[in-house]
């Protein structure tokens, strides 16, 4: 076996469980004896992508594969698609509704921390179609 | 490996077997084989859930006896602050201070007195801006447990000061030495302790590189020895030192009102805790200056060695907090109180060094899962389905310790034997 993989369903409908993904992989993480900084990282990154998802795309698909090297993050959704990445990307920038606020989130943190706690980042987005948003943090903490 | 050392044991001829403490434990560290249960050391955070909830009381904290106080010429009581509520018949600090000389200790030395000095230097960590935010106390042992062992990402995020217990120790030693003619080990040094992991902390503090009490008596077997002698009328006000501000540590919420913060979180009980720390880890709490958690319900009062109902005991420490003599400004001690030795991470439970071989373990705990019921019921012996499935790929289970499997074997074969008779005839 050369990389270890899973995937996660996140559920759009429900805002109580948004998290439970990233809290299984974390997991799986630890029982891969990856370092637990490297851990907080790839879950705090993938959190907020699972958050995002729920509150603006429905849901979506998570697929994580890990090898010794690095942990690969596939977000995919079948949202809105981002307008303006680079105005998404802004600290405190957020398109989340009242209701959502009201909850604790929509803080506009998502992105620019999905980008801090990861080593690289790819937005693949298009207008009415969806997001895919690919992430690494590789395992070596140099 | 470092050594593990914890207070929470199991008599094991009073343990049944059952399964409550297995489903209770917060750390899954408790498995129940060959009809007794298993603690697995490199889990136990000694936060004594598993004391609280056994029914035949077989799970024990180690605590000293009584009468090793007698090896010592001077002996000294350490009462925790939480111990003032745990008496109907006392009012005040001070009757259960002299009560306490009379059941056989030469003096005592408040443990919330020395509080008061843990708050004055947490107060100007906090101000340093020196540590990672939000920081997280560490007055509760079993709490600095579970961050080493379940999130160790967040030990910088704890104050690095030793606890209140041992600073009163170091300074009753001092004091004693100064007044008295006895010296080193003709003086003894007594914790009167609500828990187990009080207790493992007078044997291996975190923070010190030895040990600085000689001893540790539990709530319970001290309350029978002091409440005959307890007096509210007839005692003289010589021996309490501590303010509202050292008592109230007793409770939960009591520490961050001592430190006067705004901004903090008082959490209190070991699954509250869990809830509280998954959030500062996934960067949730970041806003909040101070996390104050503890491991049991209110605090200290609510230990699984004390006697009194904690709710009141509560409201009774904090009616003595309010009167209490003290005017809670920090002692004058000339001592640095950040710790000597760091917190170690413990071991993680990963399932193999090789992260290769790990990966193809991790595959055949989904697989077996995916065959086990999902009822989570524990008859097997592991807290739940995902346990078991990972006990059974660590070599401890088999899957057929699966009552559910177990029975649907039966059936099958029954039916096969049925078929069987049929044609038979």
């Amino acid at each position: 076996m050369n990389s270890f993989k899973v995937q996660y369903t996140i559920d759009g409908e429900d805002f109580s469980v948004a998290g439970e993904a990233s809290r299984k992989l974390k997991k799986v993480l630890q029982s891969l004896g990856v370092d637990p900084q490297i851990i907080r990282k790839a879950t705090v990154a993938m959190y907020e992508g699972e958050i995002n998802m729920v509150i603006h795309a429905d849901g979506g698909v998570i697929d994580a594969e890990i090898t010794p090297e690095k942990i690969h993050l596939f977000l995919r959704d079948k949202g809105p698609g981002i307008p303006d990445i680079a105005l998404a990307m802004t600290e405190g920038f957020s398109t989340a509704s009242d209701n959502v606020r009201e909850l604790g989130f929509g803080a506009g943190m998502g992105l620019p921390n999905m980008e801090k706690y990861t080593d690289y980042m790819n937005i693949i987005t298009e207008i009415g179609v969806g997001t895919t948003i690919e992430m690494i943090v590789n395992t070596s903490l140099s | 490996m470092d050594k593990i050392i914890h207070s929470v044991t199991l008599d094991t001829d009073k343990c049944k077997g059952c399964t409550n403490c297995i489903k209770m434990c917060p750390t899954q560290a408790i498995r129940v084989r060959k009809n007794k249960a298993k603690i697995i050391k490199e889990l136990c955070i000694d936060c004594g859930e598993c004391i609280r909830v056994c029914p035949y009381h077989a799970k024990k904290a180690v605590t000293d006896s009584f009468d090793m106080i007698n090896n010592y010429k001077y002996k000294i009581a350490l009462p925790a602050p939480a111990f003032y509520g745990q008496f109907d018949k006392a009012t005040k600090i001070e009757s259960i201070l002299h009560a306490l000389i009379k059941a056989g200790f030469d003096d005592v030395f408040e443990v919330a007195y020395a509080a008061q000095l843990i708050t004055k230097r947490t107060k100007e960590l906090i101000a340093s801006g020196e540590l990672e935010t939000p920081i997280i106390n560490s007055a509760c042992p079993a709490v600095v447990n579970l961050i080493s062992t379940k999130y160790p990402s967040l030990l910088n995020n704890v104050i690095p000061l030793i606890s209140p217990m041992n600073l009163a120790a170091i300074m009753a030693r001092k004091i004693a030495e100064e007044k008295t003619p006895y010296k080193g080990g003709e003086i003894g040094i007594f914790f009167i302790t609500p828990c187990a992991a009080k207790a493992t902390c007078t044997k291996y503090p975190l923070g010190l590189p030895e040990s600085v009490i000689d001893g540790a008596f539990s709530f319970k077997d001290m309350y029978l020895k002091v409440v005959p002698h307890l007096n509210d009328k007839e005692c003289e006000q010589d021996l309490s030192k501590a303010g509202f501000k050292g008592v109230c540590w007793a409770n939960c919420g009591g520490e961050v009102v001592s430190l006067e913060l705004d901004n903090y979180i008082a959490v209190d009980g070991i699954h509250n805790v869990i809830h509280v720390l998954e959030e500062i880890e996934n960067d949730k709490l970041s806003d909040v200056e101070y996390v104050e958690a503890l491991a049991c319900t209110g605090g200290c009062v609510g230990g699984p060695l004390a006697v009194e109902n904690n709710f009141v005991a509560q409201t009774r420490v904090k009616k003595m907090a309010k009167t209490a003599r003290g005017n809670g400004e920090a002692p004058e001690f000339d001592m640095d109180l950040v710790w000597q030795t760091p917190i170690k991470i413990r071991k993680q439970r990963n399932l193999d060094d090789d992260m290769f071989v790990a990966m193809e373990k991790l595959a055949k705990i989904d697989e077996i899962y995916d065959r086990l019921p999902k009822l989570d019921c524990g008859s097997c012996g592991s807290p739940s389905c995902r346990a078991l499935a990972e006990d059974i790929v660590r070599g401890y289970s088999k899957e057929s310790d699966c009552i559910i499997k177990f029975k649907e074997k039966i059936a099958l074969f029954a039916n096969e034997m049925l078929d069987g008779s049929d044609n038979v005839e």
